[in-house]
This record gives structure tokens, C-alpha cells and sequence, in this order.
């Protein structure tokens, strides 16, 4: 299949960012295509992380994350409060457990001030007992970050590609892309000054067919460096780095009331717990630097490590069945900040090195980059557009369908639970299968709907939601 | 709503107790399910044996069902099954989602009959790949049998107890090629008939002392790696489908939001004799509290249950009881019931005559089942107050994932003033040693 015609933009990689960046696209005359090799968005780094939503309160002053992510992070807990995507604002304690961790304290105060949060605040030992009784013995004292949040990283990806796809936006899955020529400017450039561009127009082999397209958006994450030598770029390399995560039992819910940090290491942020949007409890990540792009496997020492971690900050986990245990890729380079490049003349955009800060400063990252290709000649002319899309609620701290008298007066289906563990009806199913963005599989519709998700993982529903599945899947 | 009993889980333990109820004359009884059917695990499980303790006769699992979801209904008790307890709003109160909406039921008396499941992969953290084709004996079977599905290829099975065995017919009947049945005890520990037979009509070896270190396959599984237990060099086992049984758990949601005690080693609610949990009136029988036994064994934990229940609606409750805990040491995993209350000393108003404690209830079938982490041959059972012997059993074989079993006579010397009951191994029935210092 070859696409008629020459896109404006063509965004390669639908996860967080790519499908960011195209919801923004959306708002302007501007016809767009969002590419994915996957059959789904936001199915690689995207969807397997610790699902917080940060401040960015750590980051590195002055630096360009610290400042997409200060930004995104306003953007996107507005925009989930527009799109109904679970968000808690639990906050977070930075925990230290030796003198050397208490002495960095004031210096991770003192940070997070110069990045713009200006409500921490000190918290004495005897102080983080009482809002955390739980903890394990040996707590010094902590630094309390009151905006840290946590989201959910499915709906995310899903609201952004429904409100692109709504507005126009082609979203083409299951297609990777092979190779990228550009022609030279005097022919085929279109109609937006190919007298000023050398580059004129790209043709983007994928394994579906060829696009052309104006200006070309590299948001391929994990395979962003491959993307970047297509187009004759080589600035940095990605360097998988492989964290491996728990997820507790929601009987373990009680025991924490916040994101539980520890002092963070010039390598990693370090292992964490924290609660999740779906009432479970998460504890990790792992870093380990990996060779396979792909190689999302749970090892023997990195759980051990965890469950040694979790242990000592909160050893009532020791005594929680465990629900999932997965791993994700940060997609991190040679560089410490962001890799994000606008080529005026090649008319093209690097968006790269978005190593784990990615879902909080989608927004801002989105933004800063399509200003950055509006300044490079991109025409930006805003339309009106539906705005965010109202998103199936799927996070536990609000009203779910099972819950909610009113809407199973409406339509019975919302009373019947399919999904025990984790309480999801047939309607719930049925409106995923239905929605604008269908799930190509069972992985799909547990990031859509949560069924499949909970502690028995398939005893009780697996072979019933297998069959609504195959039933109500799209052709 | 407003009932005289709730029960949660319309599996053999609470259909046996509604009918029970229903015949004791207990009212208003409501039996709720969550699945689409009553009936519970044996709807899925189209083997025999079912019967045989409770009914007297041997049936399939559906039938075994669906006789006590007609029982039930004959007996009067309403039966909705689709219906969902979400949580409580009073000690005996819930919230209850069905297709009719969201409800309250308000009940003298609640019984927990939610019965337990499978600890999948993940949560026995098996480290690897995540794809397809991994499942619990549970999954397998609604997949086969109530969903038709085949499952041509090879298939590996963890486990080698009675519900594994029951797994490799399954897979056979779905046209799978069973390599293995792994374990990481020394034997096997079904019937050796179970064992035999398997080797003979489906050639599917038991390998023992065998430890599952890896799985294998990115979008869908292509083996395992396994090891001896305890290390060695580990090979890689292809295969299309993995199927994980027994290691129990119970299905202690409700019970948890409850804020009732829990038992350490059954990880259910702790329950007395009567199935009686630390909380007045609320009552739990089945597999909740005994992780995993026969459908007849929970059957009839929950006749037991009801009769209790039934005799705690129709009349006064002693005023001062003790809830003595009944411990056990290693390789003792658990005990049920776990808990003995016995009425304190006379109560000076109240039923009058009495001179002493009322003695406590004996156990359902007049016995305790025990769980043992590993093989004994001829050993001996005993049970210990603050070193004082109260019981010991006649020597038998201790099998690992098979019930053990105490007779019960003993409860009525339990102090209600001293320390926990300790139950535990006395090596080849010698001597008494003392307890605690039994060799683990």
C-alpha cells in the first residue's frame, strides 16, 4: 500500500511522545500520519515504567528536560483531568536511610527549589514515621515533594492518539519503518517554499508501502537512533537500559500513603515504591544497561534485588502476594539531557533520549516541538478541534462502572463484572472493542479496560474474556 | 436487602450451607456468586469423584454443581449467582453489584465461602519472557471445557499432586502433548496409581526434585529453562504451553476488607471449631480456610458452618469466650481450624445451672486438617498446651500437598487461660519431646 498524496508530517513511533506530538500536530491545518511498528500505541517504553507522574523536581537545572517536564507535567495533569485520565497526587518522600543519604538531603532540597518546586520541605524522622508507619526501621529523615503524582501510563498514549485520530490524523500500525529518502529541494517539495528548503520531499519506506511527506518527526524511542541514521544523523546512541518492576497485591495498598523515594545515585534514581493508580503497590525499577533492544525479560537477580529493597523500606510487602512482574526499557543514550533536534533544512525532527521523564513531559515535549518546526517553516495554522476525548476511567480512586447505580440503571452491562480481580464489566469490554482505537489483542484491552490485570492473572475469567475477545474484536 | 444470612460464594461450602440453613430453619438466606453460573470450580472440572463424603455417591463436576444449585433452591435459599460482593459498609452488612444495579444487603449473619485459586506464574516469580500460553490449572480447564478450546503442541506442567494430574488429562482431552510434570519435592505426591497411570497411557514422565528457572518466548512461549532444585546447569524444555498447579491461596479479599484475623499458615481467616472467624457472626467455611481440599471436605465445612450459624441465630451467645490460637511448627505448613474458643467460667446471669464451661465445639468431620511442607514416614502428630500433651496421632505418611489428619477429641482440654496450642511432628512416635524443639 502506498499512501496517496504527500503528508505534511509524518511522526515515526506512537509511543507517549509520538502520539503528543501528534494530538498537538492536530490542532493546525496540517494533515499528519503516525506511524507504528507495533500493533498498538504505546506498547514499548511507554507502557512498562513506574507511572509517575513528575514534578521534575531531581533534574538537572537549567537543562532542557527540566524544563519540558516542569511544563508538561502542568499540561498533562490538566489534560487528564479533561480526558478522565487517573491521576493521584500523592506526593513523594525522599528517604534517607544512612548520614552520608541524610547529608544530600538539603542539597536535594536546594534542587528541587531551583527547579521550581518550591513547596518541599524537610521531614524529620519522627514526622515520617507518622505519615508512613509502615517503613522499615533505620529512617533518617526526608525530603517531601508534594506534587509528585501518579498516572496511568495506558490511558495516556490512547486519550493523545484518540483526540490526533479524531481530528484527522492516519494512524498506521503494525508498519515499521525501513528507510527514509529525501529528495532534493527543485522537485516534488510541494507548495511550502521548496525555494528556501534544499531538502524537498521524504519518502518513508515502511514495511506497508511508501509515505511521502513534507517534514518527518523521529519519535521512535528505542529504535530513535536507527530512525536518525536514516536521515544521515549519528549524534548520539541508545543504550537500552532495562529496569525490571513488582507489582503488590492491592491488599497491600494500606501500607504506604506516598511515593517512597530513596536518595538518588549519579546512575539511577534508584528503587522505589510507590502506589499505582490502580491500587496495587510497585516496587522498583532495576537499571541494567542490555545489548537487546527487545529484551524485556525478568531475571532471577533483579527480582531477588528488588524484593531485597522492598524488604527494608517497607517489610510488611514481604507478606503481599505478588500480582506482575515485568520489565521495561528506558530508551537512554550517551547524553544525560534530552536529544531533541529541529533540521530546518532537512526538514526534520530528532525527538530523542527521552530516557525516563517521557510520559510526565509528553505535553511539554510536544509542544516544544512543534514550536521548534513552526520556526523552521512548518505552516501553523490553528483549527478548532474536538479537544481531549473523554477516556473510559480506569484508575481506583474514583467511581469505575461497577460502582456507579446510575449508569448500570442505564445499561445492565456495567453490572456485569467478567474481570474479578480487578472488577471490570462486559460493557466496559465491549465499549474498548468499540472505541476509535480497538485493541489488537488481549494485551490491548488489559492497558484499555484493566481486565486480565489483577492477582488470579486468567484463573477465574481468562477463557470468558478470551471469548468476548475473539467475539467482539474488530475485523 | 435485608436477609438472615448472606452467603458469599456459591461454590460446594456455601451451597451445602444454604441448604443446611434453608433445613435448620434459619429465614432468609441469600447465597450470592460472582460468576455467571452457582456452583463453583467443580462447574469445570469434568472428572468423577465428586460426592463420595457429602452426598454418597460419585458424580462429574457439573453434576456434582448442579445437584446442590437444585438443592439449594429446593430448600428455599435464594441463589443469584452474577452477583458481586464489592465490600462492607457494617461488620454485617456489604455492597453487592449485579446487573439489577448496586445493592445493600444487611445480615444477621455472614458466612465466607470464596474458596481459593492458583498462584499463577507471577506470583511465584518466575522469571523470563511474558507470552501467551502460560496459564493455571483453573484457566486450563474453562479454556477445554467450558470454551472448547484445543491446544495442540507440547505442554509442561508444574506440579505433580493430585490437581496436576487432573491438568494432564485436561491437556490430553484438549489434544496437547504432555512432556513433564515437574516438581520440586523429592516424589511425586499424588496416588501412585495417578502416577503410574500417567506413564503408561500418556507417557508423561514426573520429574522430581526439578526446579522451573525460566520461561522462554516473546510473543509466544517457546519452552522453559528447568534445573535441579537448589542449582545445577540448567536445559532448555521446548513446549507451547505451561500450565502451573496447586500452590494454593485462598480467595481472602473479603475477608481481608473485613479486617478479620488472618491465619498465618492457611493465609484464610483464622476460624474456630464452630468456623467462627474473630469476628461475632461472621463465619467462614470451604476452601478460604483450607487451601485446597476435596469439594465434599469443603461441603461439608460448610453443613458444619451453617449448623453453628443456625444455633448462634436461634439463641444466646456465651458472654465470655476465649479464642485460644492453635499454632504449628515445620514442617507443619497449617491447620484448620485454627482457633479454639472455649467459654470462660460461668457466666453469673444468663442461662442458669450452668457450673462450668460449656466445652468447645468439636472440628467438622470431629477432625483437623493439616498441611506437611514435606515427606514423613510413620510420624507421629502431637499437640502441646505450654508443654502440656494433649493429643498424639497413630503413626502415618505425611505427604506434601495431601491432607493430614488430626481427630479432634482433644479441644475440650484446651485452657482457655493458657498459651497457643502447638501442633507439630514427633519423629517416628517416640518419646514426647517437648514443643518447639521438634526437628524441623
Amino acid at each position: 500500500m502506498t499512501e496517496v498524496g504527500v503528508a505534511d508530517v509524518v511522526i515515526i513511533g506512537a509511543g507517549v511522545v509520538g502520539t503528543a506530538i501528534a494530538r498537538t500536530l492536530a490542532g493546525y491545518e496540517l494533515s499528519c500520519v503516525l506511524v507504528e511498528a507495533a500493533a498498538d500505541v504505546g506498547t514499548g517504553t511507554t507502557k512498562a515504567n513506574t507511572a509517575i507522574l513528575h514534578t521534575g523536581f531531581d533534574t538537572v537545572p537549567g537543562s532542557l528536560e527540566s524544563r519540558l517536564l516542569r511544563r508538561g507535567s502542568g499540561l498533562l495533569h490538566d489534560y487528564a483531568r479533561r480526558a478522565g485520565i487517573p491521576v493521584e497526587r500523592t506526593g513523594a518522600l525522599v528517604i534517607a536511610w544512612s548520614d552520608e543519604q541524610e547529608a544530600a538531603l538539603p542539597g536535594i532540597e536546594d534542587k528541587a527549589r531551583r527547579n521550581g518546586c518550591t513547596d518541599v520541605r524537610r521531614v524529620a524522622a519522627a514526622d515520617l514515621y507518622r505519615a508512613e508507619p509502615q517503613l522499615g526501621p533505620g529512617a533518617r529523615g526526608a525530603v517531601e515533594i508534594p506534587g509528585e503524582s501518579i498516572i496511568c501510563p495506558w490511558t495516556t498514549p490512547l486519550a493523545y492518539a484518540t483526540e490526533a485520530v479524531r481530528a484527522g490524523v492516519r494512524l498506521r500500525l503494525r508498519t515499521r519503518v525501513t528507510g527514509v529518502r529525501t529528495d532534493a529541494g527543485d522537485h516534488g517539495a510541494g507548495d511550502h517554499g521548496a525555494g528556501e528548503h534544499p531538502a524537498g520531499e521524504h519518502q518513508v519506506a515502511t514495511t506497508r508501502g511508501v509515505l511521502r511527506c513534507r517534514w518527518l518527526v523521529n519519535a521512535a524511542g528505542l529504535e530513535s537512533d536507527h530512525v536518525d541514521a536514516m536521515l544521515g544523523g549519528g549524534g548520539f546512541t541508545i543504550a537500552p537500559r532495562r529496569g525490571e518492576l513488582i507489582v503488590f497485591d492491592k491488599l497491600a495498598r494500606p501500607l504506604l500513603r506516598s511515593i517512597l523515594l530513596p536518595v538518588p545515585t549519579a546512575r539511577t534514581k534508584g528503587v522505589l515504591v510507590a502506589p499505582t493508580v490502580y491500587g496495587n503497590v510497585l516496587l522498583g525499577p532495576t537499571a541494567e544497561d542490555v545489548a537487546d533492544r527487545a529484551d524485556t525479560a525478568t531475571t532471577p537477580a533483579g527480582l531477588a534485588a528488588l524484593l531485597g529493597a522492598g524488604g527494608q523500606i517497607l517489610p510488611g510487602l514481604a507478606a503481599e502476594e505478588v500480582t506482575a512482574a515485568y520489565a521495561g526499557l528506558r530508551a537512554a543514550t550517551e547524553h544525560r539531557d534530552y536529544q531533541i533536534r529541529v533540521d530546518e533544512r532537512r526538514r526534520y525532527a530528532c525527538v530523542a533520549g527521552i530516557r525516563s521523564t517521557g510520559l510526565s513531559a509528553s505535553l511539554g515535549i510536544a509542544e516544544h516541538v512543534v514550536g521548534q518546526l513552526g520556526e523552521a517553516g512548518l505552516p501553523l495554522r490553528e483549527r478548532e478541534t474536538a479537544g481531549p476525548p473523554e477516556m473510559p476511567y480506569i484508575g481506583q480512586a474514583g467511581v469505575r462502572p461497577y460502582q456507579d447505580a446510575v449508569r448500570i440503571a442505564a445499561d445492565p452491562e456495567y453490572g456485569v463484572i467478567v474481570c474479578h480481580c480487578e472488577r471490570v464489566t462486559r460493557g466496559e469490554i465491549r465499549d474498548a472493542l468499540d472505541s476509535p482505537l480497538p485493541p489488537a489483542d488481549l494485551d490491548g484491552l488489559r492497558r484499555r479496560t484493566r481486565v486480565l490485570n489483577g492477582r488470579c492473572q486468567g484463573f477465574y475469567c481468562a477463557a470468558a474474556v478470551s471469548g468476548l475477545f475473539a467475539a467482539g474484536k474488530p475485523a | 436487602m435485608k436477609v438472615d444470612v448472606l452467603i458469599a460464594g456459591a461454590g460446594p461450602a456455601g451451597l451445602a450451607a444454604a441448604v443446611e440453613l434453608r433445613r435448620a430453619g434459619a429465614g432468609r438466606v441469600l447465597l450470592v456468586d460472582r460468576e455467571a453460573a452457582a456452583g463453583g470450580v467443580p462447574r469445570h472440572c469434568l472428572h468423577t469423584g465428586y460426592g463420595l463424603r457429602d452426598l454418597h455417591r460419585l458424580l462429574d463436576g457439573p453434576a456434582y454443581a448442579r445437584r446442590y444449585v437444585a438443592a439449594a433452591a429446593a430448600a428455599g435459599a435464594e441463589v443469584r449467582a452474577g452477583s458481586t460482593v464489592t465490600g462492607w459498609t457494617g461488620m454485617h452488612a456489604v455492597t453487592m453489584t449485579s446487573a439489577q444495579g448496586v445493592e445493600t444487603v444487611e445480615a444477621a449473619a455472614v458466612l465466607l465461602a470464596t474458596g481459593c485459586r492458583e498462584r499463577p506464574r507471577t506470583a511465584r516469580l518466575i522469571p523470563g519472557d511474558r507470552p501467551p500460553g502460560v496459564m493455571t490449572t483453573g484457566e486450563l480447564q474453562q479454556r477445554v471445557y467450558l470454551g472448547g478450546q484445543r491446544l495442540p503442541g507440547r505442554a509442561l506442567i508444574v506440579g505433580a499432586e493430585h490437581v496436576s494430574f487432573s491438568a494432564l488429562v485436561t491437556l490430553a482431552h484438549a489434544g496437547a502433548e504432555v512432556v513433564a510434570l515437574v516438581t520440586e519435592q523429592a516424589k511425586q505426591q499424588s496416588y501412585p496409581a495417578f502416577a503410574a497411570a500417567a506413564g503408561l497411557r500418556w507417557h508423561a514422565p514426573v520429574w522430581t526434585s526439578t526446579t522451573v528457572r525460566r520461561v522462554v518466548g516473546r510473543d509466544r512461549l517457546t519452552g522453559v529453562e528447568v534445573a535441579a532444585t537448589g542449582g545445577g546447569a540448567a536445559r532448555f524444555v521446548p513446549c507451547d504451553t505451561l500450565v502451573f498447579t496447586g500452590d494454593w491461596i485462598p480467595d481472602h479479599e473479603l475477608a481481608r476488607l473485613a479486617g478479620l484475623a488472618i491465619d498465618p499458615g492457611t493465609r484464610g481467616p483464622a476460624v474456630d471449631t464452630a468456623l467462627e472467624t474473630s469476628v461475632p457472626l461472621v463465619f467462614a467455611a470451604g476452601n478460604l480456610v483450607h487451601a485446597a481440599e476435596t469439594a465434599d471436605v469443603a461441603a461439608l465445612g460448610g453443613r458444619h458452618a451453617a449448623r453453628h450459624i443456625a444455633a448462634a441465630l436461634g439463641g444466646s451467645r456465651p458472654a465470655d469466650a476465649a479464642r485460644v490460637a492453635i499454632e504449628v511448627l515445620p514442617p507443619l505448613g497449617w491447620i484448620c481450624p485454627n482457633v479454639i474458643t472455649v467459654t470462660a467460667a460461668p457466666a453469673g446471669r444468663g442461662q442458669a445451672g450452668r457450673g462450668q464451661a460449656a466445652p468447645p465445639a468439636m472440628p467438622p468431620r470431629g477432625r483437623f486438617v493439616l498441611r506437611c511442607g514435606a515427606f514423613r514416614r510413620l510420624a507421629r502428630v502431637e499437640v502441646r498446651q505450654d508443654g502440656r500433651l494433649l493429643a498424639r496421632s497413630r503413626p502415618s505418611s505425611l505427604v506434601p500437598n495431601r491432607p493430614v489428619r488430626l481427630a479432634g477429641g482433644w479441644v475440650s482440654q484446651v485452657d482457655p487461660g493458657g498459651g497457643p496450642v502447638q501442633v507439630a511432628v514427633a519423629d517416628g512416635g517416640g518419646p514426647a519431646t517437648p514443643a518447639g524443639r521438634m526437628e524441623p
